[in-house]
């Protein structure tokens, strides 16, 4: 995928309004609308539910998030080797790595994650020497597959950027590297790796605000997220949208949170010239 | 001998072919019809999307203040909020104001085909992303080219079909090519509001016969198949699109 079509599906660093200019009189105007609206919603619908369920909804943001960085950071663990093998690895695993990446791209992350978590999981209590192993208390939960799946996914993803940002180093610098006698590692870690992770850091963020979006999807194997908490509220309160609506604020405040730290970090990173 | 018996069945169940064969005791048609279904939703909301998106690009980019704000809030709004989340609130919002508004008029309420919600949703999804891809591809025809069919007087509209559209054509398709991808996985998620597509109905013969793995890898074959057919047809297209470019490196 490349840069801008990320950039299309996830909200990202250069979304953020830039402080200047912003307050314009008709913004003023849509902004009371807004607040209008706001203040409607608030006093019309039902929110007396909202106490009750707020310790649950903090648990469930917090599984959320975690379930966000974990797979963020070991799915980009297994995205740099695979992104790396693709460009200097032997030829049957380029076209392992290919194929992995193609079929993790090509079909639905919900198939994947039914297909680990039915599937599999159906499996393995049919061997003896898995139900006695360590593991087996792990893989009677949902969530080691929840992570599995989100881990897997963010790989394939992320090893394709992850590619195109090796292959992007110009040769120069490595050529350089060489010259000043650094062995193939020193290179690696001084020299290709950082220049590779700089030049991929735009499309990351976004795809870890897309990563974000997915995170959802475990509810459905079981894994109480904030989804599954507030799916909860819905099925025991019989409302429709007032839970819905909350969901849609919290995940728009976790985008947002989450966009506001890839800036700041993305300024700390010196660029030449603009 | 229990265990081995255990065994032999797991692996029985793994490879019974029969349950993939299209007529009844088979689930092989069951899976097809989903994945008919699938298809048809993507290709629905894929046009609606590829229409807000024209729509949403030309707005934001040529629009007065207010239109490319509130553009710039379904966009942002679409891009934070997880597909799962809008495709519930859109389908329980779009199925009750229609039946709101046909209960105003006084058409009494209607049963909304899954087809119909589902491309909706979909599309409502696709518009904001083909929007901000179509913006970049319109923002990256060169300003001159648009500027002399102003000159030589072509009316808006002319401007449009003559010579904006088919300029970013080049530079959208990769993108919109992306999108046609993103709309068939996406349709997967309706499996979650009790559509039949391919992913429910495959979880449906799943749990009906016990032989998951078989029927998920049965669908992500489907799935797999779609898109590499559709890469085949993209990469045609963008080389037909891009004819007349200097090759780049």
């Amino acid at each position: 995928m490349t840069d801008e079509t990320t950039h299309a599906l996830a909200f990202t660093p250069e979304d953020l309004p830039n402080g200047k200019s912003f307050l314009k009189p008709h913004r003023i105007a849509l902004i009371l609308v807004a607040v209008a609206v706001i203040v409607a919603v608030a006093v019309l619908m039902r929110w007396d539910w909202l106490p009750r369920y707020l310790p649950r909804l903090g648990w469930g943001i917090l599984v959320s998030m975690v379930m966000l960085f974990s797979t963020s950071i070991l799915g980009f663990l297994i995205a740099v080797p695979l992104g790396l093998i693709q460009i200097t690895g032997p030829w049957y695993l380029k076209g392992l790595a290919r194929i992995f990446c193609t079929i993790i791209r090509g079909t639905p992350l919900l198939l994947q994650l039914w297909l680990l978590y039915y599937g599999l999981g159906s499996l393995f209590p049919q061997f003896p020497a898995i139900r006695q192993s360590f593991l087996w208390p792990y893989l009677r939960e949902a969530w080691p597959y929840g992570v599995a799946a989100l881990t897997i996914s963010f790989a394939a993803y992320e090893g394709e950027v992850m590619r195109g940002a090796f292959a992007g180093v110009p040769a120069g610098e490595l050529e350089a590297a060489r010259a000043y006698g650094m062995s193939r590692w020193t290179m690696f870690r001084r020299i290709w790796l950082p220049r590779a992770i700089h030049r991929a850091l735009p499309t990351l963020n976004g795809e870890t605000v897309l990563q974000l979006k997915s995170t959802p999807l475990v509810a459905t194997i079981t894994v109480v997220d904030v989804y599954a908490v507030i799916s909860k509220v819905r099925q025991e309160t019989f409302l429709t949208y007032e839970p819905l609506l909350l969901l849609a604020l919290i995940y728009m405040c976790l985008t947002g949170i989450l966009v506001i730290a890839f800036r700041y970090f993305e300024n700390r990173i010196p660029t030449r010239g603009a | 001998m229990h265990k081995e018996h255990e065994v032999a069945m797991a692996a029985d169940s793994i490879i019974n072919w029969s349950l993939l064969s299209l007529s009844a005791p088979g689930w092989g048609g069951v899976l097809l019809q989903g994945f008919l279904n699938s298809i048809q939703i993507a290709v629905g909301g894929y046009a609606l999307g590829l229409l807000l998106g024209v729509g949403g690009a030309f707005g934001k980019l040529y629009g007065g203040p207010i239109t490319r704000d509130l553009l710039e809030c379904y966009t942002t709004i679409v891009r934070a909020v997880p597909e799962l989340v809008l495709i519930l609130l859109l389908y329980y919002a779009g199925t009750d104001l229609l039946n709101q508004l046909l209960g105003a008029v006084g058409l009494g309420t209607v049963d909304i085909s899954g087809l119909i919600a589902g491309i909706f949703v979909i599309g409502v999804v696709q518009g904001a992303y083909s929007t901000e891809v179509l913006r970049g591809a319109i923002k990256a025809v060169p300003a001159g080219q648009i500027e002399a069919a102003r000159a030589y007087g072509m009316s808006p509209g002319k401007v449009l079909r003559r010579v904006t559209l088919p300029a970013m054509l080049p530079y959208a398709i990769p993108g919109l090519a992306n999108l046609w991808l993103i709309a068939t996985k996406d349709t997967a998620l309706l499996a979650v509001v009790g559509f039949s597509e391919l992913t429910l109905v495959t979880r449906q013969a799943a749990g009906a016969t016990k032989a998951y793995l078989l029927f998920f890898c049965a669908a992500g074959v489907l799935y797999l198949a779609l898109t590499l057919v559709s890469n085949i047809f993209i990469g045609a297209l963008e080389k037909h699109a891009r004819r007349g470019f200097v090759e780049q490196r």
